[in-house]
């Protein structure tokens, strides 16, 4: 019984959505407000990572390109073009999907490392792009997002972007978990274990890998469209290598193929610099050592580890 | 017309042909055992025929179609279905989710239901589970349906591979030395589930090393040595077969047995 209450959909949902409906009691500030807005955005970019690594096993370590191209779809939509941001986001997902498409057809018949490294390529590209076609995307300094305004209401301030993005988490939240229960689902987490016998089941293991890919882009290039939006602001940085991995750490971090792993683990690496301030320049060393301590002692992951614990209580 | 059928088939990695012009063909509900040495070629035949390799020579043809060189789930899709040498389980889903995995085909639902969780891919879910339930059942696996694959012992996996086989509803099965490493209880059971499937008008196609299970069930023997069709027959003419009994026991001995008494 406890079992099936911590494995089903249904909890991870009402979860989530008790954990975002309660947020906004306990912050004492807007700046609260702020960070847990960020958390829920980077925690959409990392369940796309969830489908694609967690269930399919596939390793991208470009992740962060895709992110970019939502966010420079809100930025430059508006400016260039006078679309609406919300039709940007959209155009942002779309064009996010159909480069994942095109990149990923020949990308994924690599394997392990050359499929890593192949991503990483691709994710320094687009971030190269960012940076240097400046007449377009404001070079290095990256470039301002107009003000969003969503029928006749003026989209600004911490708690209105607060639900928006848990709204979007939500939703997010629930697609990756119909994903995983589903025929689609089974297939992916049947080819990370082994794509021969996968493929002897009648899988189309390329396919399968190549929409993993897809939804894992657009997942991403929705939330660089919410963070752009959000900050007012999208440099060539949010595309960058360096959050590649970080939305590769948190994954893993919270725990592999978890939804509410993915959540927990980007928490972790949003709130954590921000808490480690006050250690000036030992921030970073300290932030390290903490991710080696978690991986080394929840090597599964912060959920499925205290998943595991829970129920051995419950039993 | 034959369900499976190999012509000449053969390929070669780098300078060692590894199967060379090798032919058989399997009938509905036969039992066909393909038996040799170690190192004779036995896999990399199965690995041919189920588009592992492409073939550099030869055809294998399924019902009249020729299928060489297809990739491997699209002859599953044909009815092509095999079990492996070295497992090859999905070790992080349980019993029950690596015997879903097997109805992949049979699944009726689009990627958007899958996505939206709309009520068809629910309903596909649960009528797979039932599917994969009375198949745990056949092969007498039901009590660890719920169990990681990981956490289950070789025999028992053994028969979760066939299980996982059978879900898609073969025409064609080719088995992997099913009994590999099973106790003799354990061959037993196999033993007497090959001969279910068979019956039920599928054509088995059988790698097994142990002579006894060989003997017991199949039609026919083919023997391959050195990556070549050495005999092919009923099991007991295969047996006495000199040529047979040279490749597994050598014939060295009784040259020198004939020096000793002459």
């Amino acid at each position: 019984m406890a079992a099936k209450l911590l494995n089903s959909r249904l909890a991870t949902l009402v979860l989530l959505a008790a954990i975002i409906a309660i947020v906004p009691l306990l912050a004492p500030s807007a700046f609260y407000l702020r960070v847990a807005a960020v958390v829920w955005v980077f925690a959409l970019a990392a369940l796309g990572l969830t489908i694609l690594m967690g269930y399919a096993g596939q390793v991208s370590l470009g992740h962060a390109g895709f992110l970019g191209i939502g966010g420079y779809a809100v930025a430059i939509g508006p400016a260039q073009f006078g679309l609406h941001p919300a039709l940007c986001l959209v155009i942002g997902a779309v064009l996010a999907g159909l480069l994942a498409y095109l990149v990923g057809r020949p990308i994924l018949k690599l394997k392990g490392y050359y499929l890593a490294i192949a991503t990483l390529g691709f994710g320094v590209i687009l971030a190269l792009i960012f940076h240097s076609e400046s007449q377009w995307t404001g070079g290095p300094d990256g470039m301002q997002v107009a003000r969003v305004t969503l029928f006749g209401w003026r989209l600004s301030g911490a708690a209105n972007w607060y639900w928006v993005t848990g709204g979007a988490l939500m939703i997010g939240a629930w697609i990756a978990l119909n994903v995983g229960a589903s025929p689609t689902g089974r297939a992916l987490k049947a080819l990370h274990d082994s794509e021969v016998a996968a493929a002897g089941s009648g899988i189309d293991v390329s396919a399968k890998k190549l929409a993993a890919f897809v939804i894992g882009a657009i997942y991403a290039a929705v939330a660089g469209g919410l963070l752009a939006a959000m900050n007012g602001l999208i440099t060539p940085d949010a595309a960058g290598f360096m959050h590649s991995i970080e939305l590769v750490a948190m994954v893993i971090i919270g725990g592999l193929g978890s939804v509410f792993g993915a959540v927990v683990g980007a928490a972790f690496l949003v709130v954590l610099p921000q808490a480690l301030t006050f250690m000036h320049d030992y921030e970073q060393a300290v932030l390290g050592f903490l991710i080696m301590a978690f991986m080394i002692f929840l090597p599964a992951g912060i959920v499925p580890t205290l998943r595991k614990w829970l129920l051995e209580r419950l039993s | 017309m034959s369900l499976l059928s190999v012509e000449g088939l053969g390929i070669s990695f780098g300078g060692l042909v590894a199967v060379d012009n090798v032919g058989f063909s399997v009938e509905a509900g036969q039992v066909f055992s393909i038996i040799g040495p170690n190192g004779a070629g036995k896999t990399t035949l199965f690995n041919l025929v189920t588009g592992i390799y492409k073939p550099l020579r030869g055809r294998v043809t399924m019902g009249g179609d020729d299928v060489t060189g297809l990739a491997p789930h699209l002859l599953a899709k044909r009815g092509m279905s095999r079990t492996f040498q070295n497992l090859q389980i999905f070790f992080r889903m349980t019993a029950l989710e690596n015997v879903m995995v097997g109805r992949h085909m049979a699944e009726r639902s689009s990627l958007l239901a899958d996505l939206l969780g709309l009520p068809a891919a629910g309903r596909q879910t649960r009528a797979t589970r039932e599917t994969a339930l009375a198949l745990l059942e056949r092969v007498g696996l039901s009590d660890v349906a719920e169990t990681t694959a990981g956490g289950l012992s070789y025999g028992v996996l053994k028969r979760l591979e066939i299980a996982r086989a059978l879900a898609a509803q073969p025409k064609v099965l080719l088995l992997d030395e099913p009994a590999a490493g099973c106790n003799a209880v354990e061959t037993e059971a196999i033993d007497h589930l090959i001969g279910e499937i068979a019956k039920s008008g599928v054509a088995v196609v059988l790698i097994e090393h142990d002579m006894k299970l060989v003997m017991k069930i199949s039609d026919r023997v083919l023997v391959l040595a050195q990556g070549r069709h050495l005999a092919e027959g009923p099991p007991r003419e295969v047996r006495d077969n000199p040529a047979v009994i040279a490749a597994y026991l050598g014939d060295h001995g009784t040259r020198e047995a004939d020096r000793a008494h002459g």
